[in-house]
């Protein structure tokens, strides 16, 4: 009897990269019901615009390049790309600037550098930076905090974000905690001063302290299922709080406090899933580290000095750049080999 | 027992497959009938071909010698696993992961099994088949005890194989053919020859069996305990070593159990003062703790060093099966000529153990097992993680031969569980590191494998693609389906041929520098021949002038004769080394050497005649 001997990988047991990306995608939940629970149907309308938008992007890309569009849409790395994309995105904005940022995401960080897989740089962080860059007001008008007097209805905020009505935003928008520490600290405020307002909550902003809560509990949740491994969240985390300690310490007036810094923004959001982003991350253990310490001081560095309320972006993509010569001189000792490098080895 | 097993170190990595063993252990090993046909090939060992030393129509025995091999070469030699006659000698298809061919003695057998003359006399027919011959035999000695069996045996028994010599046995064990029966057939001898120059504190014994589906060596433990500790014994006796590691997975309770008992049985004979020393350490169930170097590492701690043989770190490793064909060498002096054979698989009526005679073809023993299933879509030669494709039944069971699993694609994943049909798609790597998270060397797959897609084999060497083992631990856990060791095997062929084809050049280029100086010094030498010739010539002349003269003068020949010879000396001389291969200088140095003395002769002799001619012209004075 003959057999055919085409058996390349022989015994494979993997869930697959779809079963990754739907950890990652049932991780975000929580988050996405909290922000949903601040911040009304904006935010459900920039994660279904953005997911349209990336599936659309993807799959002509796809068959642009001559894929096979089905296998690479049901990878969910799109969508993945998509929804924290949107989360970073302030609700009710225009339609069409997810679309752009999008645009930069899928077209040119990722699809031009090879699909997934190839693309140095986070997709998502990319969209993000292109936005905040182009579009800085934009990006900047975040709604306050909705309670059930001031709710948005779901027809208003289609209206809205189509363009159908002009918003009053003065009316509804409020400045959000970095952005409010950052101007109090230049009016000369004290940094107690300013977290002194209704607007603020133990940690940081009261409605942005449970949505960081929120990621740090889908974090967890990827952290046990083994998605991620703990060192790029652990040392983001604990080398930004480090930064916000020494100079917290030093001056408590000029400074925010690093608590204020791990529950404000997207820190949360950074660490834990885009830091941890596999394809754009160094990927050795010791590498690993040194990428998320950097990222941690970057993010210090820009809040507190930049130009940019926040930062986690700039600081992700910064490091993304020095992924390769990380992972070149961070190789693991290989079985067998001693720790001193001979030369010629 | 429980004193008996402990574990003390970890490994790095390894992964926790579906181990499907239950399927082939439910059955004993079964002896299958000999075959009408036997498909032995030559070379069955690591190193060279051996030479063949039978021809198609002789008619062989069981246990005679099919091959020889020089002395001093790496390799195994094979014998006939039963009598017959061979048919026919010519290149067939071997069980290889190339699909390479190679040369095979095709044995029509005869089915009366008959031996050759051991040591020990004609072995009967039944004790010659049968696997219990051993027992049966201590049976016959040890009649009265027979607990005795289990755990040793009657004191002229043990005589045996502890008055040899250590080169005694080794050479029984090189003349056995054995080889490590784990998979990788190296030759034992030439292993244990080694460890024998070395100082060596501990043998372990390779029983963890890490791979799925595979339990040859479970089946083996389970039957056959007392033999294997017994092939042990002769192996720490060559070794004159005091420590036995036998490390096997926590998944085989019942051959610990086996082991355990004939230990113990032999701690309490005193006449066996020794087996303290083997001690049976049971290893977690993670694939790949059966690699040797991994197991070494579990057993002992010790991480043996890059480049570095187990034997420079004072450990040596053997399959528990080849200690079994040590134990049937030297005890009941029988070659190898069998082994056990897993057959596994969803594509096999009736998986379980057989001990398969070599050569036996595979087809064969699957007719014997009640044939396929339908699900039989792939056959394997190993187990499914290091295991490769057989693309035919027709070839034969070889000493490497530890399981031939018969499987559905779906089985082996190849296809999705849910629809079988549908083929699962390798899918971009997107650097998840969980390929490096199970390397049970520390190796960073991923990047191993984006360098080896892109053919950058210098990348790949730096990150230690070399050191790779092949365990398949990252194929089995990629998320993307990418079979990352046919990637890695694929560098190294590569490197390897690299290397190969350097070194060829650089060969060459030697060869040719080689050629042109030797040229130059054929040249030179012979115009210092011609000029020796034309020296000669013209000193023969003279001296044949000067003979004349004296012939003239005195009409004595004598004279005339010792020129022509002392010529005749110089020019053989020269003839000889024109003939003769250029060689190193110590060559032209006695040739120069020769040279002197003839001229030196032909001086002496010059000498002499001058005095003869003094002595005429006296005795013409006179």
């Amino acid at each position: 009897m003959q057999f055919d001997t085409n058996t390349t990988s022989l015994v494979n047991n993997a869930p697959g990269v779809s079963h990754l990306m739907k950890q990652v995608l049932l991780a975000l939940l929580p988050a996405a019901l909290c922000l949903f629970y601040f911040y009304g149907w904006g935010v459900i309308i920039n994660l279904a615009l953005s997911i349209a938008f990336a599936l659309m992007l993807e799959a002509s890309m796809l068959l642009l390049r001559k894929r096979p569009v089905k296998l690479f849409l049901s990878d969910l790395s799109a969508v993945v790309t998509a929804c924290l994309f949107a989360l970073t995105l302030p609700p009710l904005i225009d339609w069409w600037i997810p679309l752009v940022g999008l645009f930069f995401s899928i077209v040119i960080a990722k699809h031009c550098y090879g699909g997934i897989g190839y693309n140095p740089f986070n997709p998502a962080m990319i969209g993000y930076a292109v936005l905040i860059v182009s579009f800085p007001l934009a990006m900047s008008q975040w709604p306050a905090p909705q309670t059930a007097d001031n709710w948005i209805s779901l027809q208003q905020s289609l209206n809205i974000v189509f363009g159908l009505i002009e918003a009053d935003w003065d009316a509804i928008t409020q400045a959000t905690p970095l952005d409010a520490v950052r101007s109090g600290l230049v009016a000369g405020q004290s940094y107690s001063e300013i977290v002194s307002d209704k607007s603020f909550g133990v940690l940081s902003g009261a409605a942005w302290q449970w949505t960081s809560l929120a990621y740090l509990l889908g974090g967890f949740y990827l952290l046990k299922q083994r998605v991620i491994s703990w060192q790029i969240p652990t040392s983001v985390l604990l080398s930004l709080a480090a930064l916000a300690c020494v100079f917290w310490i030093i001056d408590d007036v000029q400074f925010a406090s690093p608590v204020f810094h791990l529950f404000s923004g997207a820190t949360m959001l950074g660490a834990f899933y885009i830091a941890t982003d596999p394809v754009s991350a160094s990927t050795t253990p010791i590498g690993q580290i040194i990428y998320g310490m950097a990222i941690g001081c970057f993010i210090y560095i820009i809040r507190t000095w930049g130009a940019y309320p926040d930062s986690v972006a700039f600081a992700v993509l910064i490091m993304n750049m020095a992924v390769p010569v990380i992972d070149y001189y961070t190789q693991p000792r290989v079985f067998g080999h001693s720790l001193i490098k001979r030369r010629g080895d | 027992m429980n004193k008996l097993i402990q574990t003390l170190w970890t490994m790095r990595g390894g992964v926790h497959p579906e181990f499907n063993k239950e399927a082939s252990t439910q059955q004993p090993i079964q002896t299958l009938p000999i075959p009408p046909l036997l498909i032995i090939p030559l070379q069955q060992a690591m190193g060279v071909v051996p030479r063949l030393i039978v021809a198609v129509g002789d008619e062989v025995l069981k246990g005679q010698p099919l091959t020889s091999l020089a002395a001093n070469s790496l390799g195994a030699i094979i014998h006939t696993s039963t009598s017959g006659v061979i048919i026919d000698i010519k290149q067939h298809a071997l069980p290889h992961p190339s699909g390479m061919s190679g040369m095979c003695v095709f044995i029509e057998t005869d089915g009366l099994d008959r031996c050759v003359e051991t040591a020990r006399g004609v072995q009967s027919q039944a004790s010659c088949h049968e696997n219990k011959s051993a027992q049966e035999k201590l049976i016959d000695r040890t009649p009265n005890d027979k607990t005795m069996l289990n755990a040793s045996v009657s004191a002229d028994y043990k005589l045996d194989y502890q008055l040899f010599p250590p080169d005694v046995i080794l050479q029984k064990i090189e003349s056995a053919g054995i080889v490590g029966l784990g998979g990788a057939a190296f030759p034992s001898a030439t292993k244990l020859a080694a460890a024998g120059q070395k100082s060596i504190d501990t043998l372990i014994i390779n029983a963890a069996e890490c791979e799925p589906y595979i339990s040859c060596d479970d089946a083996l433990m389970r039957e056959r305990a007392s033999e294997i500790i017994e092939g042990i014994n002769i192996l720490m006796q060559l070794l004159q070593i005091e420590k036995c590691l036998i490390g096997i997975e926590d998944n085989k309770p019942e051959a610990i159990e086996a082991l355990g008992v004939v230990l113990s049985e032999r701690n309490k004979d005193q006449r066996c003062k020794d087996h303290h020393a083997i001690s049976v350490k049971v290893v977690p169930t993670q694939y790949p703790s059966g690699d040797a170097r991994q197991l070494t590492q579990l057993l002992t701690g010790i991480e043996i060093p890059k480049g570095k043989h187990a034997l420079e770190s004072g450990v040596l490793c053997h399959n528990i099966a080849t200690a079994y064909a040590v134990y049937q060498s030297i005890v009941l002096h029988q070659p190898l000529l069998s082994r056990i054979v897993t057959i596994a698989g969803d594509g096999v009526k009736q998986p379980r153990n057989v001990e398969a005679l070599l050569g036996t073809p595979i087809s064969y023993i699957i007719e014997q097992l009640g044939g396929y299933t339908k699900k039989a879509e792939r056959m394997i030669m190993g187990g499914p993680m290091m295991g490769f494709a057989l693309p035919s039944d027709e070839l034969p069971i070889v000493k490497a031969t530890n399981c031939i699993l018969v499987i559905s694609k779906a089985q082996l994943r190849l296809a999705s569980k849910a629809t079988a049909s549908d083929e699962i798609q390798a899918m971009p790597c997107i650097r998840c590191n969980k390929c490096a998270e199970v390397c049970p060397v520390n190796l960073l797959p991923q990047q191993l494998y984006w360098h080896a897609r892109a053919h950058d084999f210098e990348k790949t060497a730096e990150h230690h693609l070399m050191d790779c083992i092949e365990c398949g631990a990252c194929s089995y856990v990629c998320p993307s389906y990418i079979p990352l060791v046919d990637y890695f095997r694929f560098a190294k062929t590569e490197i390897k041929s690299q290397q190969q084809a350097t070194l060829k050049s650089s060969k060459s280029r030697e060869r040719f520098e080689f050629n042109e100086l030797r040229k130059q010094r054929i040249k030179q030498e012979r115009d210092a021949k011609r000029q020796q010739h034309k020296e000669a010539l013209m000193k023969k002349k003279a001296d044949e002038l000067a003979a004349k003269a004296l012939l003239d003068k005195a009409g004595d020949n004598s004279g005339k004769n010792a020129v022509n010879n002392s010529a005749h000396i110089v020019a053989s001389n020269a003839t000889v080394s024109a003939a003769e291969p250029p060689k190193p200088d110590t060559e032209k140095l006695a040739k120069q050497d020769a040279i002197k003395a003839a001229m030196e002769r032909a001086k002496a002799k010059k000498a002499a005649m001058k005095a003869a001619e003094q002595k005429d012209s006296n005795r013409d004075a006179v």
